[in-house]
């Protein structure tokens, strides 16, 4: 039995790297699990996150591997040598420690700029100041509002918009947004922008991307919220700066328009 | 037959003629024998173990067939809805999915059932050096199961706040349906397990100091009580840390106090009382214990599959030293990286730097202990038998388990996958690949010694076949969802364009999860019918060196029938010094004695 045990060992790696693949390269019936598109310019955690594969694939490959070789070879059933009486090796012992040491160092500091760049090194106006958002995303149990400031660049004006679950963002610009919870918490999850931040009530915090390519997405929760977490749903839209103008400008006209009627009705 | 025990009591050994009920509750029920003590955590954490199954089966069908009606046990449990989980029903189901498996089954099996049993047998001591305090760390779980078990059957059915329990949602009893006093019971019966596992912690590291045989020193004592050591001593540092943060939310939710409840909280559209606590708090409390619990669930599994792999590979293991500097390595890093589970949380993201590099750190220890592993089979000659086979794929399933580890170790990869199904994943392939599968192997392995008699050969490797392949099947997806941002805890995750096409995949899993859980019956046969009707062990089956192999199977009150003596490690497996391809710790050097009459035994 000892070739049969050493087989099923083996095929987890097998297994394991063929589905990897298989999912990554979108072949039938796996189309579609890997990464959703990414629509942002910024591609430095799907960088980050193949190099890593990389790395700990080959690991995982040669420990399954010797693994492997081990079970097969030195079987009590067909292996009729020595055992190997041996307490460890000094030598063996620092050479792995050093080399994870090194790797893990490496990518250690290899990350730290693109963390900067997502949560550090906010967006700048020519003046120096940080740019302001342009809208800001509360969480709520269980929805997102949504506020834009309007004409005067203000939150909390006469002239802001109020949309629910609907965001609208310009497409080629760096965009800023405010993001805060009025209850539980909440995690502002955007899977083809890959960006995911907590919003926690009582601390205001900003989030920061560059979209590149029009459509619309899904705006998820991420951070269980109660029993309707899963339906807490909201749908972002990147469109040219010109449409998200005038889409701006639209929301708003009719935003007025009700409020004029509600006026009238009461 | 008289012996003494550790508290000094003289107790004897009863003919079956004058055993009452008093004498049958004094030495079955309460009882202050730490084998008695070890056996009745091994019966009640199985027993919670199948339950938090069936609770994953429920949870799995929800993910591959949402809103369907759950055939037969859909009606019994939710008449209402027609058969149909309810989406509060849902959160209540991962919540205490989690908590069943991480409070009452993992830390109390690991720590209560294999701790108590082995400690005193393996380091020649004839019980635990507080048998009382003993007996209460076993007695005020209880109080846990009524609290955990009875949060299902209050208003709101069952604690739904994640196993994590983060307030708002938690603490604010507005805030969801099982926030009321489930969650208040909840919180309760966590208190008991901490008070539990304290008791057993003081009580194993004292008794790991103190009662060590003659000439067993700290560096002849097996992996698995450096792994029992380790956890102790985790356990009494962090612990403190978390039963304080569960009296802080029990007070925040019973005395209206705001230690996590920010100002100008809307819930409902009512306005809650005025706080100026923060909800990040709690997390820091809470994972600044919950991180080393990662370790107090592995650590002791990582000594407990040394032990079986060195036994069955017949050679010494490879590097005992660095494996002990290792656990402790792993045990020190494991209190300073907390905040990896805070990436998103809103920390300072300098601060999530720092944890950054120090997680990075714990991938050093986990290679060392990998490669030593591999060294220890290398040049051995390697028996299948299923402990052997369940400690071969902890060690694959923990390849797998800590490299995924790295992925969410990286900050900015984080960003991404935190809360999604490569997390799942992760932790599963850690605590099921890992901790259940050495926990299973360890259970064949030190039966004989339990019960007296072996379990069943080709039925324990049929349940490890089993087991193994749908335990991958299961699991190993998770990553390729994880990969998509497939997040955790959704009721119905196909409410969401970007995750509609994943449903096939999750049906696949969910089969597999399905027969999973049934290959235990394999397990529950082999273990009921070798209790009774396995084969006579004798002392020494596996041919093994640690001291519990001396003793008879099963020990008597005391443990052992003459003094142990230790003369070297436990892992002189090969020796070039005897015939033999074993040398037991007792044995004299070069006098060859009769395992089963050992040559150093004393009459009483």
């Amino acid at each position: 039995m000892g070739r049969f045990w050493s087989l099923l060992f083996l095929s987890v790696p097998i297994l394991g790297v063929a589905i990897f693949v298989w999912s990554a390269l979108g072949l039938y019936p796996l189309q579609g699990h890997w990464f959703p598109e990414l629509v942002v310019a910024d591609d430095s955690i799907d960088h980050l996150f193949y190099v890593i594969l990389w790395m700990t694939g080959f690991v995982f490959i040669g420990t399954g591997l010797a693994m492997f070789w081990f079970l097969w070879k030195y079987d009590d059933k067909k292996y009729t040598g020595p055992v190997w009486y041996s307490h460890g090796s000094h030598l063996l012992e620092i050479i792995w420690s050093v080399i994870p040491a090194v790797v893990i160092l490496f990518l250690a500091i290899y990350q730290m700029d693109a963390w900067a760049g997502a949560r550090m090194r906010r967006p700048m106006l020519e003046n120096g100041q940080p740019k302001p958002p342009i809208a800001r995303v509360t969480g709520r149990q269980f929805e997102w509002k949504i506020q834009y400031p309007g004409e005067d660049k203000q939150f909390d004006t006469p002239d802001d918009l109020y949309t629910t679950n609907e965001l609208h963002v310009p497409r080629d610009e760096e965009v800023v947004l405010e993001i805060t919870s009025e209850d539980v918490l909440h995690s502002f999850f955007l899977p083809n922008f890959r960006e995911k931040q907590d919003v926690v009530p009582g601390m205001k915090q900003f989030v920061w991307f560059k979209p590149v390519k029009d459509g619309k997405y899904d705006i998820v929760c991420a951070e269980l919220c109660g029993w309707g977490h899963y339906k807490m749903k909201g749908q972002i839209t990147v469109e040219s700066p010109s449409d998200y103008r005038a889409w701006l400008k639209k929301a708003y006209d009719e935003q007025e328009l009700s409020e004029y009627s509600l006026a009238e009705a009461e | 037959m008289s012996s003494i025990t550790a508290d000094g009591q003289a107790t004897h050994a009863h003919t079956s003629g004058e055993f009452g009920v008093g004498e049958f509750i004094s030495t079955y029920v309460f009882s202050r024998d730490h084998k008695v003590i070890g056996l009745q955590f091994l019966f009640s954490t199985l027993l919670w173990f199948l339950i938090g199954g069936l609770l994953a089966i429920g949870i799995r069908w929800q993910l591959a067939w949402p809103w369907s009606d759950m055939p037969v046990i859909g009606p019994m449990l939710f008449s209402a809805e027609g058969g149909q989980i309810s989406p509060e029903f849902y959160t209540m189901l991962f919540t205490m999915h989690a908590t069943v498996m991480t409070f009452l089954v993992i830390i109390p099996i690991l720590a209560g059932a294999f701790g108590n049993y082995l400690i005193p047998l393996m380091i020649g001591a004839d019980d635990m050096a507080f048998p009382t305090l003993n007996m209460l760390s076993y007695w005020v779980m209880w109080p846990a199961f009524f609290f955990f078990g009875g949060s299902f059957f209050v208003a709101g059915n069952g604690a739904s706040s994640g196993w994590t329990s983060y307030p708002p949602l938690s603490s604010v009893t507005e805030a969801a349906p099982g926030s009321g006093l489930a969650q208040t019971m909840w919180l309760i019966a966590l208190t008991c397990v901490g008070i539990s596992s304290m008791m057993g912690s003081v009580n194993y590291m004292t008794t790991i100091i103190q009662m060590r045989a003659p000439g067993m020193t700290m560096m002849r004592l097996p992996m698995t009580i450096w792994g029992m050591f380790i956890t102790a001593l985790l356990q009494a540092f962090a612990l403190p840390v978390l039963t304080a943060a569960g009296f802080m939310q029990l007070a925040d939710r019973m005395f209206g106090t705001g230690f996590f409840v920010p100002e100008g909280l809307i819930v409902n559209n009512s306005e809650m009382a005025a706080g100026g606590g923060q909800p990040l708090l709690w997390q820091h409390l809470f994972w600044f214990y919950s991180h080393p619990a990662v370790y107090i669930m592995i650590l002791p599994a990582m000594g407990m599959v040394s032990d079986i792999l060195s036994c069955f590979a017949r050679k010494p293991l490879f590097g005992y030293k660095p494996m002990v500097y290792a656990i402790s390595g792993i045990a020190g890093l494991g209190f300073i990286v907390w905040g990896h589970h805070m990436f998103v949380s809103g920390m300072n993201p300098g601060l999530g730097m720092t944890f950054m590099v120090a997680t990075m750190m714990i991938a050093l220890p986990s290679a060392v202990k990998t490669f030593n592993w591999l060294g220890t089979i290398y040049g051995g000659k390697i028996q299948f038998t299923t402990p052997m086979l369940f400690a071969l794929s902890f060690v694959l399933m923990f390849v797998i388990g800590g490299l995924s580890g790295i992925f969410m170790a990286a900050t900015p990869v984080d960003i991404f996958i935190h809360d999604t199904y490569f997390i799942v994943a992760h932790f599963h392939y850690v605590l099921f690949g890992g901790t259940a599968m050495a926990v299973f192997g360890a259970i064949y392995f030190w039966f004989p010694k339990m019960f007296g008699r072996m379990m069943n050969e080709p039925l324990g490797k049929i349940h490890f076949l089993l087991t193994f392949l749908f335990m991958n099947g299961t699991f190993f997806t998770m990553h390729i969802l994880g990969a998509v941002g497939f997040p955790r805890r959704l009721a119905d995750p196909y409410h969401y364009e970007t995750f509609r096409h994943l449903l096939p995949m999750n049906q696949f899993m969910t089969i597999c999860a399905i027969l999973m859980v049934a290959s235990q019956i394999f397990f529950i046969v082999n273990f009921f019918y070798s209790i009774f009707f396995g084969p006579k062990a004798g002392r020494n089956p596996w041919h093994a060196n640690g001291l519990e192999w001396q003793a008879p199977s099963p020990p008597g009150h005391g443990n052992f029938d003459f003094q142990p003596i230790v003369y070297r490690g436990p892992y002189e497996y090969g020796s070039p010094e005897v015939d033999e391809d074993y040398y037991p710790q007792t044995q004299p050097p070069n006098e060859r004695g009769d395992t089963d009459e050992p040559a150093t035994m004393v009459n009483h």
